[in-house]
């Protein structure tokens, strides 16, 4: 099989109305060992959680550590079973009509820790040749491919090809990883925490390559960080992640002017301003990140959130559109008839009818 | 910290019943008549067959195990063939030999490794860490057995000082008659670990003295003499864990010193028992000294876990 | 390529990578303990290999008239033992069969118990825990009491040291291996191998098996020592190798009767072992040391 054959991108099959990426319902428990005979608590990873993915966007995912946003990663990637729930890549569901290794050849993930995302041992060059390989291509191939994607990701392959990993810089290393993450010409790349560990000037060049190679090579992202302000940069639409669970999704400009869900807003609040007139004063979010193993009832937030009602304590929010029916948030503040006093209300001041 | 405990005694269970089964299968995956010690050449078939049956040893194997085990649990341990005695009466007497020489090595080993590790951990690099590291390195890598003829051919051959082999007549008493039997194969277990201990020790205190706590202390004016009680204190559950495991291994592994020396432990009885394919007394032998080597890791896991408060907490 | 690029590349290359286990062997080098030690090993290997060519008395065969001469004795720089055999040559033809009996388990343990641990390791779940349960087991005895028992059921003969040693090292290596496969596997490059969609066996050839091998095989080294001096004990005891071949710790059992009258003598094989022992534990300490480099 030429190269040609074995690692052409993958053609389009929906159209592009149809999302790339759906994820429905998702969730994810880990069980704890303890206890004398080993009974312990089950920390609710990822709960529930569904969103969708358009082609060529870039979807955000922002959250606390813990907040379950690597772990969707790793569900979607297939690293990880799901326990309950579908991923389904452009119309074809993941287990039925599309095999995980086939999905691995259409979805790659861009990993943060850049010195154990490389394996010590092999050069940089073997490193990205080893999944085209692994997928039938040609020794010669493969290192042709590899010198092909270093030159993409800016880095010179007579220089480069041959050294290891502990010989390059934070940034090079990043690019090494997403030279990796294209060898097998995926449609769909997740980056978890891809820039976190880079310095901001190395960071902004990270940035401005993904953009490019998307635009290049007609990829669609997902990209998770806790860093609002590059997640505010590069991503088309946010989603925002706390405990497992999604409690708001948004366009990204809309997100920052308006969002709705009071963790979001502290999110926003938290962000240390660079405006001397307008400092940021105190924490906004009050209390402890409660514990993942015993999630409060009802609303997961309430116990943090300034607004919290009775109603959050007994009922857990759905995810409800907010006149904008690309803007959902999971709150009771949203929801007209869930019996919130602020039922409607807009924290800019704007009132809601359904 | 007693839930660690239960835990822990609930997982020797299957340990314990695993050990029998292994002792059980290594004696009788030997090759070989089991009676053949105990019967004259020209025995008849008939008498054979007696004997076989009088032991058990007509039973097909899962029965013996069952036997032998339900037996153990009773407090018997089946008969000797080469002597006759009871297997539990030939382990009683040898046992104690075995544990007042293992428990003299032990102390001697410890006290000792403990100095030179303290030693070598308070002036790390220097000449006396050298020469600690070098003992230590010596000790670990000796042919005890051999160090053993050693110490005999200077301190009995050479210079006739102590006895060469045995324990003393009669039964164990604490006189000298006695104590000068004992002196040279505790000396000889000692070397091993004495130098485990040393080099472990030396590793934690100078981990633990270069470790910025104590710098802090010392600024704070602390005496020298707390430090030193600091660093003990610290020092002290790693390195009786250390030395319980040693222990465990003397206990278990006693039988080379016991042939040097010919001291009347449960080593030799091993190396009797192996030599005169006297299955009962061998598997009988075995089961006890690994049992011992059992009960000790438990003892010291226990005692870790009551001195550091790490593991008690958890 | 204009000839700029052609020095740069010629430049990169030159200056490429310097191989992990080339900076290992330099840093070895650089160090007189181990290179002293490793000579003191090659010299006793050699001469045992080369035996044969070295113009020594033939260690089978010995008089009974000049037993027991002690050393110094002309035409016997070290004595003859107990049956009058050249000590010379019972020496350096016993380091055949000693060296090969204190490394052949140790060299076997190492590959069946590294396959063993990284499987655990790697796959985890139900085949972890049923392997390492079973390590436990054996893990229950102390090994000296482990090799004598098993030495001690399969009768005397170095193929039965061979299989019992073996059985008894290799749970500690087992051990070490699955605990550093269990750290290699949660690193991100194998999960990054894994989303590329590569099967188990290929991504423990690939990414595991160099990343865990160095450890593992540093500690083996630690146990050659504790092995020569186990399977001369077991040689000591009657359990190992028979009679005449020569052997240090059957030697050191031969010749023990023959304290009173030649301890001297009586007391050489045990130098060897003791000699050999340490050198490689000296050897082992310095290899690890040089292997700690980092990048």
């Amino acid at each position: 099989m030429s190269e040609a054959e074995t690692l052409a991108s993958v053609a389009d099959v929906g159209g592009p109305q149809q999302p790339l990426l759906e994820v429905r319902s998702l969730s994810k428990h880990f069980k704890l060992s303890g206890g004398l005979f080993g009974q312990g608590g089950v920390v609710r990873a990822v709960d529930d959680v569904s969103f969708a993915v358009g082609k060529g966007e870039v979807l955000g995912i922002v959250g606390e550590s813990g907040c379950g946003k690597s772990t969707t990663a790793r569900l979607i990637i297939g690293l990880i079973a799901p326990d309950v729930g579908e991923i389904i890549l452009d119309g074809e569901a993941v287990g039925a009509a599309l095999s995980v290794r086939v999905l691995r050849r259409r979805v790659q993930m861009v990993f943060q820790d850049s010195y154990a995302s490389l394996n010590p041992r092999l050069t940089i060059e073997d490193t990205i040749a080893f999944g085209p390989k692994v997928h039938g291509c040609s020794a010669d191939e493969a290192h042709t491919r590899a010198h092909d994607l270093l030159c993409k990701v800016g880095l010179d392959p007579a220089l480069f090809a041959d050294r290891y990993p502990h010989e390059l810089s934070g940034g090079q290393r990043q690019r090494i990883n997403i030279a990796r993450a294209l060898a097998l010409a995926p449609r769909l790349v997740l980056l978890d925490e891809a820039v976190s560990a880079l310095d901001k000037s190395v960071e902004a060049q990270v940035l401005n390559l993904l953009l490019d190679l998307k635009d290049d090579l007609g990829l669609t992202y997902v990209f998770i960080s806790h860093d609002l302000n590059v997640v505010r940069f590069i991503s088309d639409r946010v989603l925002v992640m706390y405990l497992g669970e999604v409690v708001e999704q948004a366009p990204v400009e809309v997100l920052w002017e308006d969002a709705r869900h009071p963790y979001t807003r502290a999110l926003l609040a938290a962000m240390p301003s660079l405006d001397p007139d307008h400092r940021t004063k105190e924490a906004p979010i009050a209390g402890d990140p409660p514990n993942p193993i015993d999630p409060p009832s009802g609303c997961r937030f309430h116990t943090r959130c300034p607004f919290a009602e009775s109603v959050c304590r007994a009922r857990k929010p759905m995810l409800t559109a907010t006149g904008n029916d690309r803007h959902t948030a999971a709150c009771h503040m949203v929801d007209m008839s869930s019996g919130h006093s602020w039922a409607g209300h807009s924290f800019t001041g704007e009132e809601h009818h359904a | 910290m007693i839930i660690y405990v239960l835990k822990r005694l609930v997982l020797v269970v299957p340990v314990v019943f695993a050990v029998a089964l292994v002792c059980f299968l290594l004696v009788h995956i030997a090759p070989g008549d089991p009676l053949v010690s105990v019967l004259p050449p020209d025995a008849s078939a008939e008498l054979a067959e007696q004997m076989k049956r009088a032991y058990g040893f007509d039973r097909p194997l899962p029965v013996q195990f069952g036997i032998w085990v339900w037996n153990a649990l009773n407090g018997n341990l089946g008969t000797s063939i080469a002597t006759g005695r009871s297997v539990i009466e030939e382990v009683s007497r040898a046992v104690g030999n075995t544990v007042r020489l293992a428990v003299l090595a032990s102390l001697i080993g410890f006290v000792f490794g403990m100095l030179f590790g303290f030693l070598a951990g308070y002036f790390r690099d220097g000449w006396v860490d050298r020469l600690v590291t070098t003992i230590a390195i010596t000790g670990v890598s000796m042919p005890h057995y051999w160090l053993g003829m050693v110490l005999v051919i200077i301190f009995s051959v050479i210079l006739g000082w102590l006895p060469a082999v045995g324990m003393g007549a009669g039964d164990w008493a604490w006189d000298w008659e006695h104590i000068k039997h004992l002196i040279l194969p505790a000396v000889t277990m000692s070397v091993i670990p004495m130098g485990i201990v040393a080099r472990t020790v030396r590793a934690l205190v100078g981990d633990l003295l270069s470790q910025e706590f104590v710098t802090a202390l010392r600024a704070k004016g602390i005496s020298e003499r707390r430090v030193f009680v600091h660093v003990t204190k610290n020092a002290a559950p790693t390195a009786i864990a250390v030395m319980g495991l040693q222990l465990g291994y003397l206990l278990g592994g006693s039988i080379l010193i016991e042939t040097v020396f010919s001291w009347p432990g449960t080593g030799l009885l091993l190396n009797n028992a192996i030599f005169q394919r006297d299955l009962p007394l061998l598997q009988g032998t075995i089961l006890v000294l690994a049992l011992f080597f059992v009960v000790l890791n438990l003892l010291v896991d226990v005692l870790q876990a009551a001195i550091d408060p790490r593991i008690k907490r958890a | 390529m204009s000839a700029l690029a052609d020095d740069l590349v010629r430049i990169a290359k030159v200056d490429r990578a310097r191989g992990y286990w080339t900076t290992v062997g330099r840093r070895l080098i650089r160090d007189p303990v181990s290179v002293g030690c490793g000579g003191v090993i090659l010299v006793i290997a050699l001469a045992a290999l080369l035996a044969p060519y070295l113009g020594l008395a033939d260690p089978y065969h010995g008089s009974m008239i000049r037993r027991l001469r002690p050393i110094g004795t002309p035409g016997y720089p070290l004595g003859t033992d107990e049956l009058g055999r050249d000590m010379v040559s019972r020496l350096v033809y016993g380091g055949r069969l000693s060296l090969f009996i204190g490394l052949a388990p140790v060299a076997l343990a190492f590959t069946i118990g590294t396959t063993l641990g990284v499987i655990a390791g790697y796959v985890g779940g139900v085949v972890n825990q049923a392997i390492m349960r079973i390590v436990d087991v054996f893990y229950a005895f102390p090994s000296v009491l482990l090799a004598i028992a098993i030495s001690g059921a399969l009768g005397a003969g170095i193929l039965n040291s061979l299989l019992s040693l073996t059985i008894v090292f290799v749970p500690p290596i087992v051990r070490v291996a699955e605990s550093v496969t269990t750290s290699v596997r949660n690193l991100d490059f194998v999960d990054a191998a894994r989303a590329s969609g590569a099967g188990p066996l290929t991504i423990m050839r690939v990414h595991v098996l160099g990343n865990v091998l160095g450890p593992i095989f540093v500690y083996a080294t630690s146990l050659i020592s504790v092995c020569m001096i186990l399977a001369a004990g077991l040689s000591f005891l009657g359990l190992g190798t028979r009679p005449p071949e020569p052997e240090w710790g059957l030697m050191l059992n031969t010749l023990r009767t023959a304290i009173y009258l030649n301890p001297w003598v009586a007391a050489l094989p045990g130098a060897m072992i003791f000699t050999v022992s340490i050198c490689f534990n000296l050897l082992s300490d310095g290899v690890r040391s040089a292997m700690d480099v980092r990048g």
